[in-house]
C-alpha cells in the first residue's frame, strides 16, 4: 500500500513541494516582515535548523528500507540529499549577507576566528561534492563503489553539523535540542556501524 | 523650580495610579514650560518626543519627569513597545526570547519587597510601594545593548540606584554591590532548567553602582514595568550588556569581595565581571564590532557599529580610566 503512494507518478513532485514548504514560509514571512522582532536572526536559525532536520531525514530513508520494507524510499534519499544542501547553502548565505553584510573581508576573518563557524561552513563545503555528483550520469561516470564511499562523507557532514549546532547553543548552556539532534544522528551512525560490523 | 527635574511634584505609589488625562496633561504643561520658558527650540521637539512614549494601556501608569542626569536621554528612536515585550532575555521563563512574553504573567509582582543588606548602617527591607516614592520617579531614554549583538533603544521610568543605596548608609567596608534576583520555582517555569545557577546574580563596582546613570527601573513606556521586562523592579546600567542589568529584584548587598555573577560562574572566559559594551574586545564567539537595532534595521539593513560604552563614554570613561580593558573585560 505504502509503496503503491511512494511510486505514484505524483509522488516526487508532493516531496518537492513538502521539502521547499519550510524555506518557502522563512523567506515570504522574511519579506513580509513577519519573522518577529529580530528577523535576520530568525531566518539563519529557521534555515539552520531545517537543515539539520533535512539531514537527520536523508540519514533516515535507509533504516527506515530496512526496517519497513519500503524499498520505493530509495528515491527519495537523493533528493532529501539535495533539499539538505539547498537549505545548507541558503544558512549559509543569509549568514554572509544578513549577519557579516557580504563584506568579504569580514567574512574571512569571522570564519576563520570563530570555531563554530568554522565548522559549519567547513561542513556546507564538505556538501558541494555530494550536491555535485548527484546526478546519474556522475554515478556512471564514478562507478558506484567511488560515489558511495564518497558519499559515505555524508555521516562526517552530519557530525559536524551537530558540533557546529553544539557551539551555538553552547552559550546558553541550552542543550535539549542539541541532545535531541544528537540522539538521531547518533543512533543512526550507530546502526549503520553495527551493519557494517555484521556485513564484515 | 526647574522644570525639566520635575521635584515638586507629588509622585504616585502604585495603589494611587495617576489618571490618563491627568497624566497627559501635566506632560503639555511640561512642555509648555519648557519651550517657553527655556527657549530652547530643542526641548520642544525632545518633550513631543517623550509625550508619545507611552504605552498601550494595559498596565498601571506610572508618571514621571524628565531626567535632568547627564546622557539619561538618548536622541534615537525608541524600540516599539510590542518589540520590547516581545524578545527577552529572562531566562527563569526560558530561553526562547518568545518565553517570557508568554509564559511570564504567573509572576506575582504584589506584595513585593527587596531587601538591602550587608555593609551598611541601617540594612532596611523596602516594599515595593516604599521604592516607587522614595524619589522623584524619572523618564529616561537608554539605549540597550544585549551581549549577543542586538540593540534597543528603552524609555525606562525610576531613580538612580544611589538614591536608594543612600537610604542604608554604607559603611567603608562596602566595595561592591551584589544583586539577587527572584527565584520563585512555583511562578518561573524556566528554574527547571540547568541553564543557569539560581537564583540569578550580578554585581557592580561601589563607584558604578553610584553612578547616577545606574537606574533602579520600575517602570517603562509611562507604565509600570511588564512581567517580562523585569518586574516589579530592576536594574539598568546603560554601558554594559545587558544581563549586568539584573531583573526582578529581591536582595540587594553590599559586600566587600568582588561578587561572581552568575554568567562569570557559568562561562568566566565568555563573561567578565565588568562586561562593558566594548567594540574592540570580542566575545570569544563572535564579534562586538557592530549591532542589530531591533525593529528598525529591515532584514537587509547593514548591522551599525557599536559604540565605545555604549555611547555613554562621556559619563563612564573615567570610571575606568587607566584599566586594561582587554584584560578586565
Amino acid at each position: 500500500m505504502v509503496q503503491r503512494w511512494l511510486l505514484h507518478p505524483a509522488a516526487k513532485p508532493v516531496l518537492w513541494l513538502l521539502l521547499a514548504a519550510p524555506a518557502a514560509s522563512l523567506l515570504w514571512r522574511g519579506f513580509h516582515d513577519a519573522l518577529g522582532p529580530n528577523p535576520a536572526e530568525a531566518l539563519i536559525r529557521g534555515l539552520g535548523d531545517w537543515t539539520l532536520r533535512l539531514l537527520c531525514l536523508t540519514l533516515l530513508v535507509t533504516p527506515l528500507r530496512t526496517w519497513t520494507g519500503w524499498h520505493a524510499l530509495a528515491r527519495w534519499r537523493r533528493s532529501l540529499g539535495v533539499t539538505t544542501f539547498l537549505y545548507g547553502t541558503l544558512h549559509w548565505l543569509a549568514y554572509a549577507w544578513l549577519d557579516q553584510g557580504l563584506d568579504w573581508a569580514a567574512l574571512v576573518h569571522d570564519v576563520a576566528k570563530r570555531p563554530f563557524i568554522l565548522v559549519g561552513t567547513a561542513a556546507w563545503l564538505a556538501m558541494l561534492p555530494l550536491a555535485a555528483t548527484s546526478f546519474n550520469a556522475a554515478i556512471r561516470a564514478m562507478g558506484g563503489r567511488r560515489w558511495q564511499d564518497l558519499h559515505k562523507t555524508v555521516y562526517g557532514i552530519a557530525l559536524a553539523g551537530l558540533l557546529h549546532f553544539f557551539w551555538v547553543k553552547a552559550g546558553k548552556n541550552d542543550f535539549a535540542e542539541v541532545a535531541l539532534y544528537g540522539m538521531v544522528i547518533l543512533g543512526l551512525l550507530t546502526w549503520r556501524w553495527q551493519r557494517w560490523r555484521i556485513g564484515n | 523650580m526647574h522644570p525639566l527635574k520635575d521635584r515638586g511634584f507629588r509622585h504616585p505609589v502604585a495603589s494611587d495610579i495617576t489618571p490618563r488625562d491627568l497624566w497627559q496633561n501635566r506632560r503639555q504643561w511640561m512642555q509648555a514650560a519648557a519651550a517657553a520658558g527655556m527657549g530652547l527650540a530643542g526641548l520642544s521637539s525632545l518633550n513631543a518626543q517623550a509625550q508619545a512614549l507611552t504605552g498601550p494601556g494595559k498596565l498601571p501608569k506610572l508618571a514621571a519627569g524628565r531626567s535632568g542626569v547627564a546622557g539619561a536621554i538618548v536622541m534615537d528612536k525608541p524600540t516599539s513597545y510590542a518589540d520590547l515585550t516581545h524578545y527577552n532575555n529572562f531566562y527563569e521563563f526560558g530561553t526562547d526570547k518568545g518565553d517570557p512574553g508568554r509564559l511570564a504573567d504567573s509572576l506575582q509582582t504584589r506584595p513585593w519587597t527587596v531587601t538591602i543588606e550587608g555593609a551598611v548602617q541601617k540594612p532596611r527591607t523596602f516594599g515595593i510601594e516604599d521604592l516607587l516614592k522614595l524619589a522623584p520617579l524619572e523618564e529616561r531614554i537608554y539605549r540597550l545593548r544585549c551581549v549577543e549583538g542586538w540593540s534597543m533603544v528603552i524609555p525606562w521610568i525610576g531613580y538612580s540606584l544611589s538614591q536608594l543605596i543612600k537610604q542604608v548608609q554604607p559603611t567603608g567596608n562596602a566595595k561592591y554591590v551584589e544583586f539577587v534576583s527572584q527565584a520563585n520555582p512555583a511562578q518561573m517555569p524556566g528554574l527547571r532548567s540547568g541553564v543557569l545557577d539560581w537564583p540569578y546574580r550580578e554585581g557592580l563596582r561601589m563607584d558604578e553602582a553610584m553612578h547616577p546613570l545606574t537606574l533602579l527601573a520600575m517602570g517603562l513606556y509611562g507604565e509600570v514595568l511588564p512581567k517580562q521586562n523585569g518586574a516589579p523592579v530592576r536594574l539598568v546600567v546603560p554601558w554594559k550588556y545587558g544581563f549586568k542589568s539584573a531583573k526582578s529584584l529581591v536582595k540587594i548587598r553590599l559586600v566587600e569581595q568582588q561578587p561572581v555573577s552568575s554568567w562569570t560562574r557559568a562561562a568566566p572566559e565568555e563573561y567578565g565581571f565588568f562586561s562593558n559594551v566594548n567594540p574592540h574586545v570580542d566575545h570569544p564567539r563572535w564579534s562586538q564590532a557592530t549591532e542589530r537595532r531591533i525593529g528598525e534595521d529591515g532584514l537587509f539593513t547593514r548591522k551599525r557599529p557599536t559604540l565605545m560604552f555604549n555611547g555613554y563614554e562621556a559619563q563612564v570613561g573615567s570610571l575606568y580610566a587607566g584599566m586594561d580593558l582587554k584584560k578586565y573585560y
